[in-house]
């Protein structure tokens, strides 16, 4: 009996799995269809498209080296002596330093993004599956977490790890860790009492394979739509401790480091502090239109 | 049958001052994005103080448009295209919004299907109640108080002082329509629109809330409009019957002559699908076959064609007109006007 | 309804002590002896040992976190080396200077984002539905000190109207202390009023289409007080949640608009103490933040409760 049911298990398994994979094919392209849709998620699309895609052809894209200083040319205005965006104090071209910013600002915002997503999804699916006391220790800590201020946990994470992209990442992962833990968390419960739940425990499947398979899968849709979000907020979040000064290390050029240079020589060149910043504005208002076009297909009664 | 059709279109003119409500051609559009829908398209009626007119339809077949409009309380897109409404001598298709705001809840009052939401749940029912009765009057608060719990008394809610404190929530289905029946009489309206007014009760509430009704108006002297699908409540309750499909008028006389003497085929449809108690467990419920059409793509022939089992050709090409086939009863059919009358259940040659 | 305030209220102790906890791992874990960031690179190994033994650096790290959370307790945040002084006296003095300015913020915030948010829902659709939706999701989207660097661009340098840096003197007459107000509160109160007028409008769509709305309109109550009594009262729950988040997240926005304007608040004071590794200032700006978030949403709850008297009867369910 027991081979038998050793040999018909991967063959159920597979079947699972290919239905599985062909419900998630009609899904995204469902999603994708509805995504379309709506013009205002495909105007947030193109908008980060544009910027992703500055970001990784930056070295063929950009007019000039990034850190290569002209004295003779110092604050040019835009569109003087082939500097299309102007240079900064050192004489630097500030559109490269933009086309490059946006490799190290997205990158950052992502990371960071992806690091909080991680251990903030593991937090809360282990703390929304288990319950009781697990669940109230993680929760209660998430909350202790919460009630930093956003900024002010990556200002202190910032002071202890030190300066430079890495530990920008690690400092706006962390203090994200408590909100994805807290979407997640929701989320399992929904999706635990749930009959398809009830059933695999029915039929004697393991915690393990109830909790990756089941309600992994089905809290998904919410933390994709808040990753997305999140996204946004990271890139403003890293902005904010560059212009601290607890950002990226000079001369790296990241927007958030280019604004904060473009502070000090606000009445001399104001188009580095205004410039810089209208690309933040811009890839957040993508990230911003895209997530909640994901939101609304996901969540239509959420829909505004 | 004469002193039954009272409300009828026949006798209009005959007991002038007695007539509250003329509604004639009502045509009420809805203009979507996916195009027009007739939702009400020629309507007529009348309605006579004191008496009660019953609306009769399935979803979709315009008696709740059709009652909105009486009252121009229309969604965004929705308009009333065509047609007047003359209610106690006023032009309610043209008088201004500020008028209109001082007929609704006092001299015209509305009841909804849904007791629970026809109430803010967030606010108390004496607020609530207070509230509409400062709208209407001159009443101070105390007043106005009063008022209320005299209200609440007088549709028979107990301890009435004590509901004036409590939320929504906190009252049972049949609790809250007595409490929005109590404000919709607590201005003494001549007039009040009941849009299927114990759908969502239990049967035994159901019964105690139409007789509520039925006590008021004979108190009050009120003239009820009353929507609904079920044609028990109209035996109960109307004086004079009109059947809806699909936004237009297909029977309409007393209810006396309805009862005894139906003659269009969507009408025996809703009379077949009724449950009643002379009928045996076995036999089975009849059901009208098809579903409505788009209202979008009628007024090309006959709206019921589709789904009547004696529809001819004619029936697909043509509209019917709303004809008085017998004295006082109205009838919009081909196959009822002419000499060859149909027999109910008589088997369709066409078929 | 008090046993779920009360309930709610007790929720608050375990989060207290977990921000206590953190706040004391999180500045232990900062770089560099505090110490010789007192006395100087060129300080003398005595007199750096002195000093560690004064500021209790030398007992184990149990005890500086017994004496630690005992001094909280007590009200005593520690002393601050750079400034001189006990912490809690710093922040208090600071403080009026920052709630000046987000309190403001947030008022004229909810003043211009609330009514921008329902006549959006009422007039749906409409040009001036779009261009508020617009600007309001430009608003979300715009970091805060980018706002900031603009408003002095434009209103300082520019055209010459308001001053950029510090704290009017009153001794100057109001005009002094306004004009230093206006760029500061325009700052904080521009994003949460963007915040408020998508929160409002999507929260009154939905109460103006349910159906209690057509009931009242039925009933002849006149369409102003259907919007702003009943349809606003119905969609006020979601709005005092993301006021809520708002105020708890006014001092984030606080230190940076601070660091811009120069306004001397908590923020340029955490900033400071930052920058001059000021451990126990740190530490005490740090938890005060903090515990005023966590009692913040204890007040939030408590309203949310009030105003929608469904939730507290349905067990206080969110």
């Amino acid at each position: 009996m027991a081979e038998q049911t050793n040999a018909t298990a991967p063959e159920a398994l597979s079947d699972a799995a290919n239905l599985e994979m062909l419900k998630r094919e009609r899904r995204a392209n469902n999603v994708w269809h509805k995504l379309t849709r709506n013009k205002m998620a495909v105007v947030g699309l193109i908008i980060v498209a544009f910027m992703v895609f500055l970001a990784v052809f930056a070295p063929i894209i950009s007019p000039y080296d990034p850190n290569a200083t002209d004295m003779s040319n110092m604050f040019a205005a835009p569109g003087q002596a082939g500097h299309l965006f102007g240079t900064d104090s050192y004489g630097r071209d500030l559109l490269s330093r933009i086309i490059y910013g946006a490799r190290i600002s997205i990158f950052i915002a992502i990371g960071g993004t992806i690091v909080g997503a991680i251990i903030g999804v593991l937090l809360g699916l282990v703390a929304g599956f288990f319950g009781g006391a697990i669940d109230s220790i993680i929760m209660r800590v998430m909350d202790g977490m919460m009630a930093f201020p956003f900024i002010l946990l990556a200002l202190i994470l910032m002071t202890i790890l030190g300066q430079g992209t890495q530990n920008v990442i690690i400092a706006i992962g962390v203090a994200n860790v408590p909100n994805f833990a807290r979407v997640v968390r929701g989320q399992v419960h929904v999706v635990k009492n749930e009959e398809y739940c009830n059933a695999e425990r029915v039929i004697g499947a393991s915690p393990a394979r109830i909790l990756f398979k089941h309600i992994f899968a089905n809290a998904m849709s919410p933390v994709i739509v808040y990753f997305t979000l999140n996204i946004a907020s990271a890139i403003i979040s890293e902005a904010a401790l560059s212009f601290l000064g607890l950002g990226v290390q000079p001369p790296t050029a990241s927007w958030g480091a280019i604004l904060s240079e473009g502070k000090s020589t606000l009445q001399t060149a104001p188009h580095i502090a205004t410039i810089s910043g209208v690309f933040i504005l811009l890839t957040v208002l993508g990230f911003n239109l895209f997530g909640d076009g994901i939101r609304d297909v996901f969540d239509p009664k959420q829909k505004r | 049958m004469t002193e039954q059709n009272t409300g009828l279109l026949d006798d209009a003119g005959t007991k002038s001052g007695e007539r509250i409500l003329e509604v004639r051609d009502l045509k009420t559009y809805f203009h979507t994005a996916a195009g027009i829908a007739k939702a009400v398209d020629g309507v007529s009626f009348s309605l006579d103080r004191g008496k009660t007119l019953a609306i009769v339809g399935e979803s979709g077949s315009g008696k709740s448009v059709t009652a909105s409009s009486v009252i121009r309380l229309l969604a965004k897109t929705g308009k009333i295209e065509d047609g007047s409404i003359e209610f106690d001598g006023i032009d309610m298709v043209h008088v201004p919004e500020r008028e209109l705001l001082k007929l609704r809840g006092s001299d015209i009052s509305m009841i909804f299907q849904d007791p629970m939401s026809g109430l803010d749940p967030v606010f108390k029912v004496g607020t609530q109640m207070v509230e509409l009765i400062r709208a209407h009057s001159d009443l101070g608060k105390k007043e106005a108080y009063d008022r209320a719990v005299e209200m609440l008394r007088l549709v028979g809610i107990p301890d009435p002082e004590a509901r004036m404190d409590a939320y929504p929530y906190e009252l049972s289905g049949g609790m809250c329509q007595r409490v929005i029946i109590a404000m919709a009489v607590s201005c003494h309206p001549k007039f009040i629109i009941a849009d299927e007014p114990t759908t969502a009760l239990d049967v035994t509430v159901q019964s105690q809330v139409l007789s509520l009704l039925r006590g008021l108006q004979d108190e009050l002297g009120t003239a009820i409009l009353l929507i609904t699908h079920n044609l028990g409540i109209v035996w109960e309750m109307a004086d004079d019957v009109m059947v809806m499909y699909a936004g237009r008028t297909c029977e309409y006389t007393s209810m006396r002559e309805l009862y005894s003497n139906p003659l269009h085929p969507y009408t025996w449809g809703l009379l077949d699908s009724m449950p009643r108690l002379s009928d045996t467990a076995k036999t089975d419920l009849k059901t009208i076959p098809g579903v409505p059409p788009d209202l979008r793509l009628t007024g090309t022939c006959c709206n019921f064609c589709n789904r009547c089992p004696y529809a001819t050709e004619e029936c697909h090409r043509r509209v019917p007109e709303l004809k008085e086939v017998e004295p006082g009863h109205f009838v919009a059919c081909l196959r009822q006007d002419g000499e060859h009358r149909l027999v109910r259940g008589e088997v369709n040659h066409h078929e | 309804m008090a046993k779920t305030i009360i309930r709610r209220a007790l929720q608050t102790i375990p989060v207290l002590l977990v921000v206590v906890t953190f706040t004391f791992v999180l500045t232990r874990m900062i770089p560099g002896d505090p110490a010789v960031t007192m006395l100087g690179p060129q300080a003398s190994p005595d007199a750096i040992e002195t000093m560690r033994e004064k500021m209790g650096l030398n007992e184990p790290m149990l005890q500086q976190y017994a004496s630690y959370v005992l001094g909280v307790l007590q009200g005593d945040f520690g002393y601050s080396y750079s400034y001189n002084g006990a912490v809690m006296p710093i922040i208090l003095s600071r403080l009026p200077s920052t709630l000046m300015i987000t309190i403001t913020g947030l008022v004229l915030a909810i003043l211009v984002g609330i009514p921008i948010g329902v006549e959006s829902a009422v007039k749906q659709n409409t040009a001036f539905d779009y261009i508020f939706m617009v600007l309001a999701l430009v608003g979300v989207s715009m970091p805060i000190f980018w706002l900031g660097l603009m408003l002095v661009l434009t209103f300082s340098v520019n055209l010459g109207w308001l001053p950029v840096m510090g704290m009017g003197n009153a001794a100057k007459g109001a005009w002094d202390v306004v004009s230093h107000m206006i760029l500061p509160c325009l700052c904080l109160a521009t994003i949460p009023a963007a915040t408020f007028a998508r929160i409002t409008r999507s929260s009154m769509l939905e109460s103006i289409n349910a159906d209690y709305v057509k009931a009242l309109r039925s009933r002849g109550i006149k369409e102003s007080v259907v919007i702003w009594k009943h349809a606003f009262k119905n969609a006020l729950p979601p709005i005092v949640t993301v006021l809520g988040i708002q105020l708890a997240g006014a001092f984030a926005g606080a230190i940076l608009t601070e660091t811009i304007f120069s306004w001397p608040g908590l923020g340029t004071l955490i900033v400071n103490a930052v920058n001059g590794r000021d451990y126990a200032l740190i530490q005490g700006v740090v938890l005060f933040s903090a515990v005023v978030f966590v009692f913040v949403n204890l007040v939030v709850d408590i309203v949310y409760m009030i105003i929608n008297p469904k939730v507290s009867y349905e067990g206080g369910a969110r």
